[in-house]
């Protein structure tokens, strides 16, 4: 690993003070991504500002019913918080569905939100990648891209968001709270991570001054019907080829309100308006579903080794769609898909 | 082409950041280290206190095998800068039986030959321990699942996912 200088943060304000100071310097929280990229030589921070001792470890209720969490909450107390597993047990159900046990102990619901994407080529800094060195071209479009988007991509990159807890966050209509030096801000986790397009390097729209401090949710948590269905070459501790996090509200026998988000598709949670109102006011049935997929995938595009993912995003939605209006949710120890 | 960049970079200067003290309570006890910042908790237990029954397997957090209990929770120690873990109480292998008699765990992995090469076995036990703490393991699905994150490369889990339900049931 490269030589650095560490610090730590006293409080939020020193914290974006110290990163406004040094234009090389970045956050550490739970470290389990950065200190991979670092051991790779792909991040190369001059600074490291130790955040993890920050009080940002709470989940609170707010005043509208909903849920502030704080970004340093580790992904596993979240998954395994009485509320979360109670109130939205779509989002403990998804994190449950990343990673390892040990690396959900340390990671952050913040660096959750900021882990960069798993391309083998952005990781392998022998080859270009315009996510890592902007302007040096993109190996995954016409190398090795199973794991790769097929929604949303551009020539310049095809990378996947690797998050299993944002494709939830996305579907329940999450806020991100950011403090940067002109104060704080809140913004839509559909408008948090980017979509390639000519700036693959810039991930999110988190500003260079500021930091995560929250996640906040709102009141309604799909606890009854809803299900998240990871497909992945391993039953466990895998990245998703494709995820689906649905989430239903039944008026009688017709769905009021319909929720769908997909993870290992594009370069950020995938959400579509359109698929979503044609669910809106019908009933729950296997032709509505499969509609549904076929509105969210019209302009899906495959690669030469991902182009499965399409049929399989469509038949994983309207299987995940089928579990939530069941109310029989994937389990996520028991693999069988049912 | 990042070849180029990366021969570049090798000319800047970052200067040299003096070593930090950190104390650690490892296996109880405590414990003063002047580590440089890069220091992995792995590294520093591994090559400062010669703890070596902690491995290192892949690095990457991908593996397992550095899996210790930083108080209490079961981490990938290769991923967890040792002056991040300043104050912090520490639990590795060799840290877990107490007066020569062997923890649960490392009992029941001898009563099921739950390894073959042992390389993987201290990481794998330390998460267990880790697992059973945690509670949320009660069937042989859920504590396979929750200990997806130690590979065994010589596929000892039939026996692993037995000893640790013999271990639990003791607990």
């Amino acid at each position: 690993m490269i030589n650095f200088q560490y610090s730590r943060a006293a409080d939020v304000a020193d914290a974006v003070r110290q990163l406004a100071a040094e234009p090389g310097a970045k956050f550490i929280a739970g470290g389990t991504n950065l200190i991979d990229l670092m051991k790779e030589d792909v991040e190369r921070p001059a600074r490291l500002i130790d955040i993890s001792r920050l009080p940002l470890k709470t989940v609170e209720e707010t005043a509208d019913g909903g849920l502030r969490i704080g970004a340093l909450v580790p992904n596993s107390d979240l998954a395994y918080h009485p509320k979360i597993a109670q109130h939205y047990p779509i989002l403990a159900s998804a994190i449950l569905a990343g990673a390892s046990a040990q690396l959900r102990n340390m990671a952050s619901t913040g660096g959750n939100l900021l882990q960069r994407t798993r391309c083998h080529y952005f990781y392998d800094t022998v080859t270009p990648c315009n996510k890592r060195e902007p302007g040096s071209g993109c190996s995954a479009r016409n190398g090795l891209n199973r794991m790769h988007a097929i929604l949303g991509a551009s020539q310049q990159c095809v990378a996947t968001h690797p998050s299993d807890m944002c494709v939830a966050l996305a579907a329940l209509d999450a806020k991100v709270h950011v403090t940067g030096r002109s104060g704080e801000r809140a913004i839509a986790l559909l408008d948090f991570h980017r979509l390639p397009g000519t700036t693959p390097q810039r991930d999110t729209n988190l500003g260079a001054d500021e930091i995560v401090t929250a996640i906040g949710l709102p009141p309604r948590g799909f606890a009854k019907h809803y299900s998240y269905l990871k497909i992945r070459d391993r039953l466990s501790y895998a990245f998703a080829l494709v995820s689906v996090a649905a989430a239903l509200e039944f008026d009688g026998g017709a769905i009021k309100e319909a929720r769908l988000a997909l993870g290992g598709v594009a370069h950020k949670p995938w959400r579509d308006a359109k698929a979503e109102a044609m669910l809106r006011g019908r009933q729950a049935t296997r032709d509505a579903f499969t509609r549904a997929a076929d509105a969210l995938l019209r302009d899906a595009k495959g690669l030469a080794h991902n182009a499965f993912k399409i049929e399989l995003a469509r038949r994983a939605i309207v299987r995940a769609l089928t579990q939530a209006a069941l109310g029989t949710p994937q389990s996520q120890s028991d693999k069988k898909i049912r | 082409m990042a070849r180029t960049n990366a021969a570049r970079r090798i000319g800047e200067a970052i200067p040299t950041p003096a070593k930090v003290e950190v104390a650690l309570t490892v296996n109880g006890v405590e414990t003063r280290l002047e580590v440089a910042p890069w220091t992995t908790l792995l590294d520093a237990l591994r090559d400062r206190l010669n703890l070596t029954g902690t491995k290192k397997g892949c690095d990457h957090g991908q593996c397992g095998a550095c899996t210790v209990l930083v108080d209490g929770r079961r981490i990938n120690s290769c991923l967890t800068l040792a002056v991040m873990k300043d104050g912090a109480k520490v639990t590795t292998v060799e840290g877990l039986a107490t007066d020569g008699v062997l923890h649960p765990l490392q009992q029941a992995f001898i009563d099921h030959d739950a390894f073959q090469c042992g390389y993987c076995t201290p990481g794998q036990i330390c998460s267990a321990a880790g697992l059973i703490a945690e509670g949320h393991a009660k069937t042989a699905d859920e504590i396979r699942e929750l200990m997806s994150g130690n590979i065994c490369r010589c596929g000892a889990y039939p026996n692993i996912v037995a000893a640790i339900r013999q271990a639990m049931a003791q607990s």
